[in-house]
């Protein structure tokens, strides 16, 4: 882990970085699209250290991160799909695309 | 056992995926007869499931590697105690769900995309439970998350959708959370397989990340107080046996995964700190639920909140973890009691509902004495929840108790005797308006398979009841993790 080039640490650095201002957004934004697409870049520093990784190893590029990154985007699609559906649907019976304020506690 | 033998050689696991999946996808090419469909898979897939249960029983746990290919291009198939059991409940409580929806969907447009959901999320929670990698077990999750939540928004209107939406955000935010500790592990040991991650893992930075990211993901994903906020109004706005599914079974999948982590990847991490942190997050739970349960004005809000109180029980799990190595097996099967028992509260209450046309708890009394079996089963059911003797519910906290206090951790044993004070309080609330003097009255005419359907799921409750030595047996068949 030591000899680790510098580009591959710049990989795990930015996707980190990725991830932890998706999950920032996903917390402090209200706009149900604008939590959509947070969470969508979460995934993208997801698959970034993904990427990373299979550059990091001895020998040559590892494959099989490459292959977790096709079939996450697969899932990440699907799940954005739903996700905008549901945004419109809200929309349309609430008038707002963004959730209540109020706890939902009663 | 002449069974076992002719068994021996048959490949099953495959099966319980492919069946509800062929379902689901016949019920959506064929939607005039989606509800054949799902019953035809409903009655096939407990079949399977129970000779798994009896081919692990006999022969210990397999694994597969499907179509002969070896991971990481292949995909590898754990078959043990813990898994089948699982499988076991999902097969049993889906029936019930099933010849429920027959009656309380019958032929709409609504119950055509039910069916389609349902058996998918059926396939998915099989897939899940079968699944032998942390990256198929990412990709089985999602589809259970989306399955369940078109469940949830499938009732129309503008809280379930809310409910749902809400639903779906906590859940992806919860998946990638797990996604990320995935690509850590990956990153640090170069498999993605569970025993041979298990086999490596030993106290370092990168597994400790990823053993936090994974279970503090799940936990929002299970509801664990104080991340519960999502669940009641998920719960309790789906049409009944959505509701049934989710808070009987769905709950159960994101807690079958943090157990399998923890049993089989990180058994090599210290929990110390965190076995503490976790009794302390299940005691808020059952506490917290318990009493939002006592106030709840509706029907189906009480029996989600009892959900929260009872996902509590679920995590003392880390205590036992840590302090008894057998004590996992006390939780696991209190799991399956709750499921049980919690499908059956649930499709009572759908009953109800139906038959009264709304839950207030206060307005229910004539409709409760009219329908007596529904209120029987509730009874019955809701004892299971509480723990009361002869049924499920009684040997597992039982079986809780004595492992807290085998290892010498009494306070939890007081959070689970407390927890069931609470219970008997929310549920005698529960059954409380059938007991006022009034007249009787059955209400709408409801399909008998709704009045049955609770009944025969709550004397399963009491079944249950006698069958802690079988699924602990069954349980002694799971592979544990590599460092032991």
């Amino acid at each position: 882990m030591a000899t680790e080039p510098v580009s591959l640490q710049i990989y795990l650095a930015c996707g980190t970085l990725l991830f932890v201002m998706g999950l920032h957004a996903l917390v402090v934004r209200r706009h149900l699209l604008l939590k959509i697409l947070a969470i969508n870049i979460m995934g993208s520093g997801i698959f970034m250290v993904l990427l990373g990784v299979a550059a990091g190893g001895d020998g040559g590029v590892d494959p099989v991160p490459h292959a977790l990154v096709i079939t996450g985007i697969v899932v990440a699609l699907s799940a954005t799909a739903v996700a905008l559906v549901l945004m419109l649907r809200v929309k349309a019976a609430t008038g707002l695309a963004r959730l209540p304020r109020s706890g939902p506690e009663d | 056992m002449p069974l076992a033998a002719v068994m021996a050689d048959v490949l099953l696991a495959p099966w319980l995926v492919i069946l509800p999946l062929a379902g689901a996808l016949l019920a959506g090419l064929w939607p005039a007869a989606a509800r054949w469909w799902g019953l035809l898979t409903a009655l096939l897939t407990p079949v399977m499931a129970l000779l798994l249960a009896l081919q692990v029983h006999a022969q210990g746990p397999v694994i597969l590697d499907l179509g002969g290919w070896a991971p990481p291009l292949g995909i590898t198939l754990v078959v043990d105690g813990l898994a089948s059991l699982m499988v076991l409940m999902t097969a049993g409580v889906g029936l019930a769900i099933s010849l429920y929806a027959l009656g309380y969907l019958g032929g709409t447009d609504r119950g055509r995309w039910f069916w389609v959901l349902w058996l998918w999320l059926w396939a998915a929670m099989n897939a899940l439970y079968l699944s032998g990698d942390v990256f198929n077990l990412y990709v089985t999750l999602e589809l259970v998350v989306l399955a369940s939540v078109a469940l949830v928004a499938l009732a129309g209107g503008a809280a379930p959708l809310v409910a749902a939406m809400r639903y779906l955000l906590v859940s992806l935010l919860g998946s990638m959370a797990y996604l990320m500790g995935v690509a850590l592990l990956y990153g640090a040991y170069g498999t993605l397989d569970l025993q041979g991650l298990g086999a490596q893992v030993v106290l370092s930075s990168a597994p400790m990340l990823a053993a936090v990211l994974m279970t503090v993901g799940l936990l929002a994903k299970s509801a664990l107080f104080p991340l519960h906020v999502w669940l009641p109004p998920a719960h309790g706005s789906a049409p009944a046996p959505v509701s049934a599914a989710l808070s009987a079974l769905v709950v159960k999948v994101s807690f079958y995964l943090i157990l399998r982590l923890w049993l089989t990847v990180f058994p090599a991490l210290p929990l110390s700190g965190l076995d503490v942190l976790m009794g302390a997050l299940a005691a808020g739970a059952v506490l917290w639920g318990g009493l939002m349960a006592l106030r709840a004005p509706r029907l189906k809000q009480v029996v989600a909140y009892s959900t929260v109180a009872q996902v509590g029980y679920l995590f003392l799990l880390f205590p036992f973890l840590r302090a008894h190595p057998e004590g996992w097996k006390a939780v696991v099967f209190f799991a399956v009691a709750h499921g049980v028992a919690k499908a059956a509260v649930f499709l009572a209450a759908g009953t109800l509902q139906r038959a009264a046309g709304h839950d207030r708890l206060a307005e229910l009394g004539a409709v409760m004495r009219g329908r007596l079996k529904t209120s029987f089963a509730l009874g019955i059911a809701g004892a299971g929840l509480v723990g009361l003797p002869f049924t499920g519910g009684f040997i597992a906290k039982w079986l809780l108790v004595q492992t807290a206090l085998e290892a010498g951790l009494w306070i939890w044993a007081l959070v689970v005797l407390g927890g069931g004070l609470l219970a008997g309080a929310y549920v005698f609330r529960l059954l409380g308006p059938a007991f006022e003097p009034g007249p009787a009255d059955r209400g709408r005419p409801l399909p008998a398979v709704m009045e049955w359907v609770p009944l025969a799921l709550a004397l399963l409750t009491i079944g249950l009841g006698f069958a802690g030595s079988p699924a602990l047996s069954l349980l002694a068949r799971t592979l544990a993790g590599g460092g032991g």
